[in-house]
This record gives structure tokens, C-alpha cells and sequence, in this order.
């Protein structure tokens, strides 16, 4: 079945703080730990995209609005 | 965007691309957010005016595209009160620190909010100074260790901490007092509702509206940012309770 949802994260303004990880209900948010970006910090991506239900809990806790959330049409 | 699917959250257009300075995991950036989007929810961007202070958050002029005007360190609301007389048909707030608001600025905030100036209070309070280096504030925690304080904040010497909230909630000038915090999303989503009501009863011209926000301060604390998010639950909630204090009518 196809994810309900999913973000788009913009790598290179995401300062790593790991709140979206941390507030992520279904855990399908990681901070990627073998690579950086231009700032050197290990940026969120989703690391298990299929769990997404696009509840958005990981773009309102980002301090520098950087996830997009989509969610499925109905 | 992939097919099938619709955009339901992204960043308010009232916030510029600028990149934030703020260290990671700050709730100043989630309150910046958070509050833009209130305005472009309002449509209110062409009509709102801030005053920023001295401390973190006095480059917030970079990041919210309003009008904005930069105050002397705690003068913020000395300079917000000239703006609303001036421009009374302006949404007008001040965005503070409590370095700015609760220390050298005490005098202007309360006066400001005894005559009852019809503007936002937002007071953003972590408990610490933290651009100087997490120096302790009026508003740190007893016990709590800064690095004016290595041995914690002690009452007997140094006195409690200030509530502010509190403090202006009995002053007949406030028309709406209320403490929010940004530790987690039902609470940020909570606070995005406190500053609608707050600039809706900017619009009835009541009284002042007073929002102090229990923030972190990862660096400052020492802790990494979902650490100083539990940190908030455990200390700083407990002796700064959330809530309406006072609103209109009630």
C-alpha cells in the first residue's frame, strides 16, 4: 500500500536537531548519519518512507521550516 | 511533487528565505513560524508592524517579512507603544527575550501594560542570556546551573525567579495574559491559537495582550535539543504552568 504521505526536506538549510525525528509518530524520520550537508550536519531524511501518515508533527516542530508535507488525495 | 498528492503544510510566505542563525533546535525559529503564520492566515502581513529586541532574536527583521523596527536593549516596549499611537490602525507586537523583557526592560513592560497599550507582548523566556554565553536571568530556575551561577541558582541570594505572566495578569491595563510553550506539537499548535485570539482582540482594542512562551536553550543548557525539550516538561513547566491567565469576558 503506498505511503498516505511524505516530506520533502530541504538538506541544506535543516541544521540536524533531530526534534522532527524525535516527534515523528511512526518513526519514518532519521538523521542521516554517514553524510552531511554544506553545513556539516547530519540532515533529517526519511529513512522509512511507507510509514508516513502526514500528520505533520515534524514539520510544525521544525525551527527552520524547511519540510514540505504532501498528503494522498482522497 | 509526485503524483496524487497535495501539499497540506509548508512554510508561511511571511517568512523570508533567509536562513535562521539561531543554534538547532531553538524554539525561537518554531515561534517565528508559527506567528507568520497567524498573519498569513489574517491576511494582516501589509498592516503589522514588530519591534525586535536585544538578544537572540534581534535579527528576527532578516527572517519575518512585516514591518519591523529594531529597539534599544529593553526599550521594546516604549517603542511598540509610540508605533500603536502613532499608527493605530497597525497590528502591532514586540518579540522579546527575557534578558530584554524581564530584566532591563521590567520598568517599560510593566507601565506599558498598566496604561494598557493596545499591542502583543510576545516574551520568549529560556531561562538564560543566551547570545552573551548563558549567563543567568531573572528568569532562571533555582537551582539551575548558568555560568554566573556554577553552583545553581540560589533564593536566598539571588531571589526566585520572575513570573511575568503573573505579574501583569492583575494589572487593569492586560486585557489577555496567557503562557504557552513549544516542547512539542499539540503545544506549539496550541500556541499558534493563543496568538490568533491575541491579535483578534488587537482588533477590539481592549487592552494589552501579554504571551510568554516557555522556550530552551540548547546551548545555553548544555543538552541537545530533544533533551532540552524534556528538560521544559520537567523543571521549567512545573514553575511556569501553562494557560489562559486572563482573557476578555472572563
Amino acid at each position: 500500500m503506498p505511503a498516505k504521505g511524505y516530506v520533502e526536506i530541504l538538506v541544506d538549510t535543516c541544521k540536524g536537531c533531530g526534534l522532527c525525528v524525535a516527534n515523528c509518530p511512526t518513526q519514518c524520520l532519521a538523521l542521516k548519519q554517514d553524510d552531511t550537508n554544506v553545513f556539516g550536519y547530519h540532515y533529517s531524511y526519511m529513512s522509512d518512507p511507507d510509514k508516513c501518515i502526514a500528520c505533520m508533527n515534524c514539520a510544525v516542530m521544525c525551527p527552520d521550516s524547511v519540510i514540505t508535507v504532501y498528503k494522498k488525495k482522497s | 511533487m509526485r503524483e496524487g498528492y497535495e501539499v497540506i503544510y509548508q512554510k508561511p510566505k511571511t517568512l523570508t528565505d533567509n536562513k535562521m542563525h539561531y543554534c538547532p533546535g531553538c524554539i525561537h525559529g518554531i515561534m517565528h513560524k508559527i506567528f507568520m503564520e497567524v498573519v498569513e492566515e489574517m491576511d494582516i502581513q501589509e498592516k503589522t508592524v514588530g519591534v525586535c529586541p536585544v538578544g537572540c532574536s534581534v535579527f528576527a527583521y532578516d527572517y519575518m517579512d512585516v514591518d519591523m523596527q529594531e529597539a534599544a536593549h529593553g526599550r521594546a516596549a516604549a517603542v511598540a507603544t509610540a508605533i500603536k499611537r502613532m499608527l493605530p490602525d497597525r497590528m502591532v507586537f514586540s518579540y522579546q527575550g527575557d534578558g530584554d523583557l524581564a530584566a532591563i526592560g521590567t520598568a517599560e513592560t510593566l507601565h506599558a501594560c498598566n496604561r494598557g497599550e493596545n499591542f502583543l507582548f510576545i516574551f520568549i523566556n529560556n531561562g538564560i542570556y543566551g547570545m552573551t554565553g548563558g549567563q543567568m536571568a531573572p528568569t532562571t530556575l533555582n537551582g539551575q546551573k548558568t555560568t554566573t551561577s556554577p553552583l545553581g541558582r540560589d533564593k536566598k541570594s539571588m531571589g526566585s525567579p520572575l513570573k511575568m505572566t503573573e505579574m501583569v495578569t492583575p494589572l487593569d491595563g492586560v486585557a489577555f495574559a496567557a503562557r504557552v510553550s513549544g516542547n512539542n506539537p499539540a503545544n506549539v499548535r496550541k500556541a499558534k491559537r493563543i496568538f490568533r485570539k491575541a491579535l483578534e482582540i488587537q482588533q477590539q482594542n481592549i487592552g494589552t495582550q501579554f504571551v510568554e512562551v516557555v522556550s530552551n536553550c540548547p546551548s545555553g543548557w548544555k543538552c541537545t535539543p530533544v533533551e532540552s525539550m524534556d528538560w521544559i516538561v520537567e523543571q521549567s513547566i512545573p514553575y511556569y504552568p501553562l494557560g489562559i491567565f486572563k482573557e476578555p469576558g472572563k
